[in-house]
């Protein structure tokens, strides 16, 4: 059955195709985000002198720091409130399960912004908070206009507000840990914290950091919202600059450029973050992908960006499948 | 005989009964195992074998009957002239007498081999760290895999896997050691290792329970089989009895139809 003349292939010296249409593509592309550079550079209304003179300017950064304070502490506490919440709601104890469940549905249901300015006029429906024996003496009360302040206000509504969706997250990352897993902890004599806490918790972290970062994210841009209620984080901080000198566009401009600097960080900081919860689920050791590879002009490939939150294993495999 | 009755009960299930739903998976289940002992459970699948032994590791409740663990009640105390369920805390404290290795290994994929097995050592029976490494060290070297210390779960084989999680259940030196089905998820290739771990463990004095499909072993190690159909025991007795002269026609069908399936295949 030997055939001399099939022998004398090998793919190896294989060149690639010629893709016409990826040239097509590619050019398109070209053509658009030059016309966005254009217009970017060309547009005089964008005044990017002015921009850049707001850029630093100490009550954007002060905003900028109250924005990222904001952040940090609504995720914080969003977290640990909703991974208790999560773990409420797969307690085998009723009144447990169904009071996070009601939380979640409430404060997943309400907009933020509506919980903002609830939270903000908390003083209108209760005019004193107090501590004591319930239908009991009391111990100690408040005022609850000394006590809610925009600061505390926007940290409540974000918070519990954040906790919802947390919760959510929390718990499909429970679910999907294989229940082995606890049958194999509790069956070592683990009790139900360790259980939890050191087999449970870590091998769902695999599948709650990657919305945990969009949350993250998401939160991030929601604190604008604070503004409302007269917070001073970073849009509000440009407002009040652009309502003395309605520099509205370069101001806002101002308040994008710092929003995306965050996030490209926080994304970032969330790639590291899944790479080490990564850590044995692949029998290879795990490497991030090569980026910037070189592609000739002749294999028709333009460098477009991989997309994001692709695992290494399969950044591999698409760029196998381009047959470059 | 003589030696049997001499022999202290480690282990022992008195009626027990175990219910998912309408269904009754386990029906006055009676099991009794003797120090050093290796009892195989053999049945038909669905017939309750893995129930049984994940109830007596208390991983599932039971419905009915009791179970006791060196004579101590087992998930449930006296109280106030009845019955109670013990405390967690409680019901810990008799799981860590015993050690179960499962169908699916089910080792911790986050940590490495070593830390799957000086884990429950360290942070529930409280023995140190350096003499907790030693020891799993040791069971490494015993289970073949000393150069598998520092690997991830993931990164062995099937077989391999399950010779960890063997070492795993051994290293906090249980009274009774409970396998449910340790060789069904492997390879064909892979099934002897594991079970070369386990002859040596049987070797060495463990009081074993193992619900098992391979008859060769049932036959060769265990030193009393138990043949369980739809949630009760069938027939029990000596290995050597029980595969020679089956006393039911249950058995004895069950029995045939293994060893013509084993012909077919070789």
């Amino acid at each position: 059955m030997s055939t001399p003349a099939l022998a004398t292939h090998d793919v190896a010296s294989a060149r690639p195709r010629f893709r016409p249409w990826r040239l097509v593509g590619g050019a398109a592309i070209a053509i658009v985000m030059l016309q966005v550079v254009i217009f970017l550079v060309t547009n005089e209304r964008l005044e990017w002198g002015v921009v850049a003179s707001y850029l630093f300017n100490p009550n954007v950064l002060t905003g900028l720091w109250m924005t990222i304070f904001l952040t940090i502490v609504g995720m914080v506490i969003g977290s640990v409130l909703g991974t208790l919440i999560a773990a409420g709601q797969l307690s085998d104890f009723g009144p447990v399960r169904w009071i996070c469940q009601l939380y979640v549905g409430v404060f997943r249901g309400i907009p933020p912004l509506v919980q903002l300015i609830f939270w903000f006029n908390l003083a209108y429906l209760v005019p004193r908070i107090s501590i004591g024996v319930p239908f009991g003496p009391e111990l100690y009360s408040w005022s609850s206009n000394d006590l809610i302040s925009p600061l505390t206000a926007a940290i409540i509504g974000l918070s519990l507000h954040e906790a919802a969706y947390m919760a959510e997250i929390v718990r499909s990352g429970i679910l999907a840990v294989d229940t082995g897993q606890k049958d194999a902890a509790r069956a070592m004599g683990f009790s139900r914290l360790q259980t939890f806490m050191k087999v449970v918790l870590p091998q769902s972290m695999r599948v709650i950091i990657p919305p945990t970062g969009s949350q993250f994210i998401g939160l991030l841009k929601g604190t604008s919202l604070v503004s409302v209620i007269a917070m001073g984080d970073l849009l509000h901080s440009v407002q009040v600059i652009y309502n003395r000198t309605y520099q509205v566009v370069p101001l806002l401009l101002v308040a994008v450029i710092w929003y995306l600097v965050v996030v490209t960080l926080l994304t970032m900081g969330q790639r590291r973050i899944e790479r080490y919860f990564g850590r044995g689920y692949d029998r290879a050791a795990t490497a991030m992908p090569k980026t910037g590879q070189v592609r000739t002009m002749l294999t028709g490939a333009v460098a477009l960006p991989e997309p994001a939150g692709e695992t290494d294993a399969t950044g591999r495999a698409r760029r196998k499948g381009k047959g470059a | 005989m003589n030696a049997e009755t001499t022999r202290k009960t480690v282990l022992e299930a008195r009626g027990v009964v175990k219910r998912f739903g309408d269904t009754l998976a386990l029906d006055g289940v009676d099991l009794s195992v003797a120090e050093g002992d290796v009892v195989a459970i053999l049945g038909p699948s669905g017939s309750g074998k893995s129930t049984l032994v994940r109830c007596l590791h208390q991983l599932e409740s039971i419905d009915g009957g009791a179970m006791y663990l060196d004579g101590e009640l087992l998930g449930f105390e006296e109280h106030r002239g009845g019955l109670r369920p013990r405390s967690e805390r409680q019901v810990e404290q008799q799981r860590r007498q015993m050690g179960m290795v499962f169908q699916q290994f089910n080792l911790f994929p986050h940590w490495s081999v070593l830390r799957n097995i000086t884990e429950a050592p360290t942070k529930v029976h409280g023995v140190p760290a350096a003499k907790a490494r030693a020891r799993a060290l040791e069971l490494l070297e015993k289970v073949g895999l000393s150069d598998k210390a520092d690997a991830h779960p993931r990164q062995l084989s099937g077989g391999q896997q399950q010779r960890v999680a063997i070492a795993r259940a051994v290293a906090p030196n249980p009274r009774v050691l409970l396998f449910d089905e340790p060789t069904s998820a492997l390879d064909p290739e892979l099934v002897d290792e594991v079970l070369a771990v386990m002859k040596s463990l049987a070797r060495a004095g463990m009081t074993m329970v193992v619900v098992t499909h391979e008859m060769d072993f049932a036959r060769e190690v265990a030193d009393r089989c138990v043949f369980m159909a739809e949630g009760r025991v069938v027939e029990e007795g000596p290995s050597a009895e029980f595969f020679a002269s089956p006393r039911t026609d249950r058995l004895r069908s069950f029995l045939t139809r293994y060893s013509e399936g084993r012909q077919a295949v070789s």
